[in-house]
Order: structure tokens, then sequence, then C-alpha cells
């Protein structure tokens, strides 16, 4: 079994922000974050440690096993309310071995397993689990009342559209339907597939905002990009690691920029090279700069020109501001010219990505987008195969439609206990 | 007072199959109708099976019932539909001879051990508290009964329409049944009114045919039931002509006159049934609409103009008939008319058909909202087996979504309810990959063996064809080849070095059972159809996989039963409208549960909130 942990007070700032941990191994793993439990369901004040660091003086209550509210045992951390606080502990969490982030309303869930709950409680939860539920549907309104709300709709409209034209010529053969409707099919399912490709897309940026983006420096050798990268990490008090990368010639800076994990790589020098160690390293720049999420080109002298060619949103920047003068944006990394004015130009960028990302940060949507095209795509194959099998584009369409109703909340049968306990607030 | 294990109201599409049900269950069976020599009159069009009502059609076979064998004795015509799309889309259609048809049913129930058909009108029915135990016939004499099964199809409070013109009945020539429509008021609730139209019936001989196109049947016609091969009676043709501009012109001028428009009905028709009327006034842009002209059978003239049902007068009829392309000369023999009928909200049943405040009572056909020969045999058969099973003490049959058209109908029907007359489609099927019609035998006769429905003539050829399959699965799937192999014999497979056995190449486009015997010699002595059917199972295995979560899911929560007694009322934090719903339909399992229209996360979280700390009961951790 599982140790799970999840933040069970509402996301956002606040004065104090509850973390629940549940589960067989909540206590012992806890222990040396703790140093010592108070006794149970008393609570004790304690400074939560990260090896030496101290993240945290939190409240800290444990509840022995069959005396909690999930039957196992818990430990309950009331941290101070801020981001950086709970995402500290959760990342520690994370970290501990069989623990992981519970599913919504798995809490209850075991709670309900473990026999905690009798009819009386239940009646008793109902009007907890009606103002949970109406909160997430208002929360999930508030969602769907914008870009992905209308998006979604708009798919359900499109994939209901094709699934009648298809349904029409199975079930009506003998009257006057119209028979070919497969370019039109082919076309609202294409739609639909591009759509949830952009948004599958999308999630990978809400990756980015857990795991931090890349942002690669690159330029000509001597054109100032460690002195750059040692200014920007000097003026930032968040460096959180430094280390030789991988690749002996990349090296990784962690660094919160503006709210926003970010990871500075500089790489290699890029010129063309006769020395073979050189070349390899220059390869490995360039390949490594292409993966990145932005790559800032900084210009040396005069004449440099671009290795790589740079993409949408990629910044090109004068170096040395301090000696060139240059038009458009320039920075010194010795002076700290233009450095203030290049971190915010970063910072929007990322930022505006961030945001395109934040409307399917949940993983239930995620899965519901991935199933839907996998679905959609069987149907796409099956329309440009030859012209049978309207029966098998149906029923992909059927399935299709039904994530569609999942998406925006509406009652599946798919799988109902996933469903009720999706109802149920995390952490609760 | 004579004493029967059932009683079946009504000698309809329903009753018919519920008498017959009941008495191969081998108990004692009365079928009470008001004229025995119109048992098996199929009163609308002509024409038994099609897209989804096909499948009620081979799941009644199935279960060893009428409609198929008595159809197949009737076809004059055979096609089926969707010939060229998948094996899951296509439906067995025939043309009728209403003569043959009505003779094969009376003949198979007279031949029917322990059924006995008694001409006579049911005018109530005794009642011991929330039991039935009998009817009450018009002369005041009284027949006991176990279980009572009510298929009164039109005639519930039947009005006619032509026009203005209105006529008591449940058919042309035909009384209705009002005074049993009164009692049954007091019994069942949700009582509504639903209408359905028929067209004018024609005279052939005066129709121009050389000027309409023909419709051929299929040249290898494959049959309504199992048991049959070929067709068993001469085969005709059918014509097809279609409305025009100045058709439409007339019917436009007398909607006024017409009964629906006229503001004289105040049931619902159904969308897919559309009457000319309907016709013109939803679909103003179309200026064309198919007529199909229907013979009725091989020794009788009357035909049967599919597309044109009507309520409009009888001179106006003729008017806008006789605008029609080969109609022009034509002699009208009966108006077509309109009829509206009493339906009890289905809800009120439960999954046997057993209607929830009365033990021992079951309604079948149109009684419960339903359209369609197909769709009341069906239910007629299923609640005649029901019935049986009651009259006996013994546990109720239930179809599953998962397992039948039956069982998807009969769970819409009860879960749902009707707001207009209910008719089978393929797409109101879920796992309509898996429900077949050439697969309901596989699906659903085990189950009537089980039961004792089917007899030893079909369970003797089922058992024979399930032994040939499973022969030809094993023999087809022993071995695996390359795909270089494959190659050689001509097989273009993927060269993914996956190995694939005969049976995976099966449905392979251009594969011919030339190439298999190369790869499988023994495939020679495998039956065509035998291999048919192995190739209509292969070709959607792939797209079952991805069913199968979603449909152990649906059988999980079919596991959930809620009982009878359970309190919707007191489940706290249900809106008072997903209450009424609740109370309303009943469901006997949380699947069910789930399907009710609005029901939400929340509201189902509750029920079974309810129903788990009702089975588990809880530790309780003692307090000090």
């Amino acid at each position: 079994m599982d140790t799970i942990y999840a933040l069970a007070s509402a996301r956002g700032k606040a004065g104090v922000a509850v973390v629940r941990i549940s589960g067989p191994q909540a206590m012992c793993s806890l222990l040396p974050v703790v140093g010592s439990f108070g006794p149970p369901r008393v609570a004790a004040l304690r400074a939560l440690k990260d090896g030496d660091a101290i993240l945290d003086h939190a409240l800290v209550i444990c509840f022995e096993q069959d005396r909690s509210f999930t039957g196992e045992t818990v430990v309950e951390l009331h941290l101070h309310g801020s981001q950086a606080i709970v995402q500290a502990v959760l990342a520690l969490l994370g970290g501990l071995s069989g623990f992981r982030l519970a599913e919504a309303g798995e809490f209850t869930r075991r709670a309900l397993e473990n026999g905690r709950l009798d009819l009386a409680q239940v009646e008793g939860l109902a009007d907890l689990i009606e103002s949970e539920t109406e909160m997430q549907r208002r929360q999930a309104m508030r969602i769907f009342s914008g870009e992905l709300g209308k998006r979604s709709e708009i798919w359900r409209q499109k994939l209901l559209r094709a699934a009648a034209l298809t349904e029409a010529v199975l079930d009506f053969a003998d009257e006057e339907v119209p028979t070919d409707v497969r370019p039109e099919v082919l076309a609202l399912v294409g739609d639909v597939l591009d759509d949830l490709r952009a948004e599958q897309d999308g999630y990978a940026v809400a990756e980015r905002i857990r795991d931090g983006f890349e942002v690669a420096i690159l330029g000509a050798p001597n054109a100032g990009k460690s002195t750059l990268l040692n200014r920007l990490a000097g003026r930032q008090a968040a460096i959180t690691s430094e280390y030789a990368g991988t690749t002996r010639d990349v090296i990784e800076v962690r660094m919160d920029l503006r709210g926003l994990p970010v990871t500075i790589l500089d790489t290699a020098g890029l010129r063309e090279t006769d020395d073979p160690v050189e070349a390899i390293g220059v390869a490995r720049a360039i390949e490594r700069a292409n993966t990145a999420d932005l790559r800032v080109f900084l210009l040396g002298g005069e004449g440099d020109s671009l290795p790589v060619h740079p993409l949408v949103d990629d910044i090109v920047v004068q170096g040395k501001a301090d000696t060139i003068m240059a038009d458009g944006l320039s920075v010194s990394g010795r002076t700290g010219q233009g450095v203030d004015v290049l971190v915010d130009r970063i910072a929007s960028v990322l930022e505006q990505r961030a945001a395109s990302s934040a409307t399917i940060t949940r993983s239930r949507h995620r899965q519901v987008v991935d199933q839907s095209v996998e679905a959609l795509e069987s149907a796409r194959e099956v329309l440009l195969n030859g012209h049978e099998g309207d029966e098998i584009v149906a029923d992909a369409l059927r399935l299709a439609i039904g994530f569609m109703d999942d998406l925006v909340g509406r009652i599946g049968v798919e799988d109902l206990l996933g469903e009720i306990f999706a109802s149920f607030c995390i952490g609760k | 007072m004579k004493h029967y294990d059932v009683i079946v109201v009504g000698g309809g599409h329903a009753g018919t199959e519920a008498a017959d049900a009941a008495a191969r269950l081998g108990v004692r069976v009365a079928l009470v109708t008001m004229r025995a020599d119109r048992i098996g009159v199929m009163s609308c069009n002509p024409a038994i099976g099609g897209l989804g009502k096909g499948h009620l059609v081979r799941e009644i076979d199935a279960l060893d019932g009428l409609m198929a064998r008595a159809g197949d004795r009737a076809g004059i015509q055979y096609r089926l539909l969707n010939r060229r799309k998948g094996p899951a889309v296509q439906g067995p259609r025939i043309q009728a001879d209403r003569e043959l048809y009505r003779t094969a049913i009376q003949e198979f129930l007279r031949n029917r051990v322990g059924l006995d058909i008694l001409e006579a009108e049911v005018s109530g029915f005794i009642l011991s508290g929330e039991a039935i135990e009998g009817v009450i016939l018009h002369d005041g004499s009284r027949l006991a009964a176990g279980a009572v099964v009510l298929t009164a199809g039109t005639f519930l409070n039947g009005v006619m329409h032509v026009g203005p013109r209105q006529e008591q009945g449940g058919r042309v020539g035909d009384s209705a049944s009002n005074s049993l429509a009164d009692m049954l008021r007091e019994i069942a609730t949700g009582r509504g009114r639903l209408k359905t139209g028929t067209p004018p019936r024609l005279d052939g001989r005066t129709i121009n045919w050389d000027v309409v196109e023909r419709q051929h049947g299929d040249d290898c016609p494959v049959m309504l039931s199992f048991l049959n091969r070929l067709p068993l009676v001469p085969q005709i043709s059918c014509g097809i002509t279609h409305t025009n501009a100045a058709t439409h012109e007339i019917v436009r001028e007398n909607l006024d006159k017409s009964a629906m428009y006229g503001g004289f009905i105040e049931g619902v028709g159904p969308r897919y049934c559309p009457s000319i009327e309907d016709k013109i006034v939803r679909f103003a842009d179309k200026d064309s609409h198919q007529v199909f002209l229907e013979p009725e059978g091989l020794n009788d003239t009357t035909v049967y103009p599919n597309g044109i049902s009507t309520s409009l007068p009888a001179d106006i009829q003729e008017r806008y008939v006789r605008s029609i392309r080969g109609l022009e000369q034509v002699e009208i023999l009966q108006p077509g008319y309109a009829i509206e009928y009493d339906y009890f909200d289905p809800c009120g049943l439960t999954r046997t058909l057993a209607v929830r405040s009365m033990k021992g009572l079951f309604f079948a056909g149109q009684i419960n909202g339903t359209t369609g020969y197909e769709e009341a045999a069906a239910q007629g058969l299923l609640a005649g087996l029901n019935a049986a099973r009651h009259a006996r003490g013994a546990e109720g049959v239930v179809l599953q979504r998962t397992d039948s058209y039956i069982g998807v109908m009969i769970d819409d029907l009860v879960t749902r309810g009707v707001t207009e007359p209910y008719r089978m489609f393929t797409s109101r099927a879920e796992y309509r990959l898996s429900l077949r019609v050439d697969n309901a035998d596989q699906r659903l006769t085990p189950l009537g063996i089980a039961l004792g429905c089917v007899g030893p003539d079909r369970t003797l050829s089922f058992n024979k064809k399930l032994e040939d399959l499973n022969a030809a699965r094993n023999s087809l799937d022993s071995g695996k080849f390359s795909p270089n192999e494959l190659a050689a014999v001509g097989i273009n497979a993927n060269r993914d070095g996956v190995r694939r056995s005969a049976l995976d190449v099966l449905t392979f486009p251009d594969v011919t059972l030339a190439q298999i015997a190369a790869l499988v010699p023994a495939v020679e002595d495998i039956a065509p159809e035998i291999i048919e059917q192995l190739q209509k199972e292969t070709l959607y295995s792939a797209y079952q996989d991805r069913q199968q979560a979603q449909l152990e899911a649906v059988r999980r929560d079919e596991n959930w039963t809620i009982p009878v007694d359970f309190d919707f009322s007191a489940v706290v934090g249900l809106s008072n409208e997903l209450r009424q719903k609740l109370n309303r339909s009943r469901p006997e399992t949380l699947a069910q549960a789930s399907r009710i229209e609005g029901m939400t996360p929340a509201g189902l979280a509750l029920i079974h909130l309810r129903l788990k700390a009702a089975s588990v009961a809880p530790p309780r951790v003692a307090m000090r």
C-alpha cells in the first residue's frame, strides 16, 4: 500500500497550509524530517528539515492507525501558507520511497474501504460532499467557461455532427440520407484532432512549469556567455544548484526567474572547427540548444553570424554592451547593463507559455485528451482506408464523445469509482 | 373458476410471443383475445426486420421465439440492409405476405402444448391487495392466474382519426378496450397518449407498374431465422415512386383538415416515421419524398404505399395519392388513418417488465410506449418468460445492454421512459460491434437452453454450429506464420516480425480461401458459413478490446444491486429533481442509476456510499 500525500487546504496564498499524509510509511518515513513526533492527536511545533536545510517551522500532528480519518497512520503538517514552502515540502515527500501524490478523493476512498464511515457519518458527509462537488462544479465551470470550455464544447459539437452523419448512413440505409458523408466526417475529425494535439503540446508546457524551463545561451566563443551566466546567477539569490552538465561541456544553472523555475544552459562556443574534440562539443551544444525551450543568441564581435536558426520567440541579443555599441537589445555580463531587460524578455516569453498550459494541468484532462486522440486517430485511419468500416468509425466517435463528456463533467458510465472519487476534493 | 399459470391478454406480436414463450417453459397458458381469427395480424406495414429491428428478430429467434420462423414462412422478398457495410450494422428485412404470416403464427400457437386460445374481451382484473390473481371477462366470468401479461397494443382508449372524423377502436374493424383502460388507471401510473399513423391501402391492379422503379430482393437472400436456409415461398419485387410538387401543394392546402395538424390529436407521434403532413411541414425545402409500393401478399392485390401515412380526410387522400407518378388511376381500398392510444410510463416497470406496483402483472408492447412489431415481440417474449417464472416462484430473467438489443431496449424504457414512440436503432446499442445479427444465437441461445425455452431441434443445430466453430477456430489458430511465410502464399502482412495465425489474416483485404488453404490445408473441410462466421468475429476483435475496460466497469456496477426497498428520498444531499427521477424509475443497479438522465457524479457517490455503508458493517472504533 502506497503512502499518499496531498495539500489538504486550498491552493494559493493563505495563512496556513495543511499537508496530509496517510499510509503505512507516514510516521517512520517522516521521522528524519520532523526529528520527533509529539503524542498522538496533539499538535507539536517542529522544524521540518530536508537534510540540513530547514524548510519551515510547522505544527505537526500524528494520528495512529484506526484512530484517524482514513483508518491508516496519518500525519498532518500545518505549514506557513507560502507556495514556495508548500512546493518544497511536497517535493520532499515525493522523493520519499513508497510515497505518491494522492488521487482525487483517495483519502475518502481509503476511509470508506477501511470502514471508517458508517451510515450516519456518510449522511453527515453528504452535505460536505454536496458542497465540495458544488465547489468543483463551479471550479469546473470557471475553467470551462474559459478557452478550453468553449473549445471542448466546439469539439463535442463537431464530433456529434460527425457521429450523426455516420450513424445516419448506418441506421437509415433505406431512407433518403446523403450517401457519401465521409469527406465531411474526415474534415470534422481532422479539425478536432488538430486542436487536441495542440492541447497535448500544452500540457508539455505544464510539465515544464513543474520541472523547469530550459533556456540555452548560444554564441561564438568569447561572446560573453559565461560572464552573462554568472551575472544572471549572481543577480539571483535563488540558485538551487550548480554543476557540470551530463555532457561535460554544457553548464547548467537552476534558478528561480521571476517565479518560474528555469535552468540556464551555458554551451560551448559555436564555430567552425577542425579540432575533433571541439567539434563534438559544438555538436552537443547545438543539439542541446535545439531541445531547450528558449534560446538566447548572444552576438559577440562584429559580423557574428548565427550558427543555428532562431525559432519563434528566441531572443537575439548583442553581448559586451560595455564595449560594443549596437541597435536593439544589448547586454553586458560584466557591467550588468541590459540584463534586467533580458530577464524581462525571457520571463515574458516563458510566462506566456506557462499561461497557455494552465487549462489542462489536471491529469484527468490530460488522460481524456490522450484517449480522445487515440480514438480519433483510429477513426481517421479507417476513414482514409477505403470505404468500409463506418461502424468502426462510429464506435470510435462514440468513445471520443464519451471522453468529451468526461472533460466537461457530464457523467459517463466508464468507471464509476473513479467518477465518484473524482467528485471528492483532493485531500479531504 | 378455471386456473392458468399465465394469462396473456392480447393476440398481437407481443401477446403471441408472450404466450408461446410461457408455454415453452411448460406452464399452463391462456391467450385471451377479442378475435381469435385476428391473431398474428400485421396491422401496419407488411414488412419485418431492418436495422436494429432485424437484430431484435434474430434475438427472438435465438430464444426460439416465433417471429423469425413465421416471417420466413411469409417472406416474399428478402433484403439484407447495409449489405455492403460491416456485419455489425447489417439487418435482415423481409416483405411479408400478411396472410401467410398470420397463418404461420396461428399454426404455431395451435400446435403449442399447454396453450389455450380464448376468444373474449378482458374487462378487468382480479386483485388481492398488491397482487394480481386473474382476469375478469366481459360476460362476468373469471379466470384465475399466477401471472398476467397485458399486451393491449393500440386498444387502450384507442381513437382512430380520418381527417376531422373520429372513431373509437383499436384498429380498423376492431373495437377499443375502454373498461380495461379505466381499471389500469387505478393500478399503473404515468398514463400518456401516443399516436401512430397508417397510409391508405391501394388496389395494386390500378397502379401503373410500368412507370415506377422496381426494387428486387437480394440474389443471395439471408433468412430471418437461424433454422432456415432458403426462402420458402415465391419471391416478388416492390415498386418505388416519389411525391412531387403537386402532391405537396395538395397536402399543404389541406393541413387544417388533418387530424394531427387540425389539433384533434393530443398524442405524440414518432419522429422516425413521420406522416406525409409532417414531412411536408418539417422538410419544406424538399420537393420530393420516396414512396415504396409494397405488395401485401402473393394472392392479395392490396399494396401498402410506405412513406405516406396520413390522417387527412379520405377525399384529400385520394387527390394527393393520384398526383403521384404511377398512381394516377389508383383506387384506395381503405383510407389511411392516425390512431391514438394510452400507454403507461415504462419507468414503472422492472427490467423483467413486471409492473412494480402490482405483483404478477407484466406489460409488453405498445402499452410501454414502443412502436413496431419487432419491439413488441421482443418484449412479449421476455414478459412471457418472466410471467411463467413468476407463476412458478422462480427468479426473474434480465437481459443486459452488454448482451443484447432486447437488453438495450428494456433498459432504455425502464430507466429513461419515453417521450415519443420508441423504435430500435443500431445506434442505441453502445456495444454494437459485439451485438450482431450473426451471433445472436451465440449470445442468447445458451441462456434459452438453460431457461428451458429452446426446443430440441434448435438446441441440436446450435450445438453443432458451436462445435464446428470451435473446431474451425482451433484449426485456423494452430500455426503461426512469419510475414515471409505469408508472402510466400501471396498474403501481404506488415513486415513487423510478428507471427500471425490463419485466423489473424482471415479478415485481411483480398485474402482468398485458396491462400488460407496453402497455410492450413484443413480449411478446405470447413463449411463456408463457418468461415464466414469466423471472419465476422475476427473483423472487430481489435476494436472490441478497447471496449473491454468499459464493459467490465459496467458489469461491475451491474453487480451493485439497489435493494427494492431502498429509500431514495432518504439519501441526504440528492437534489429534488434527481430524487423524483430515481423514485420514478427505481433503478435496480448502480449502473442503471448512472444512466438516468441528469444523474451527477455527486448523486451517484451518495447512492454508492449508502449502498456501501449498508453492505459493509463498519468496525466501530471504541471512543475513550
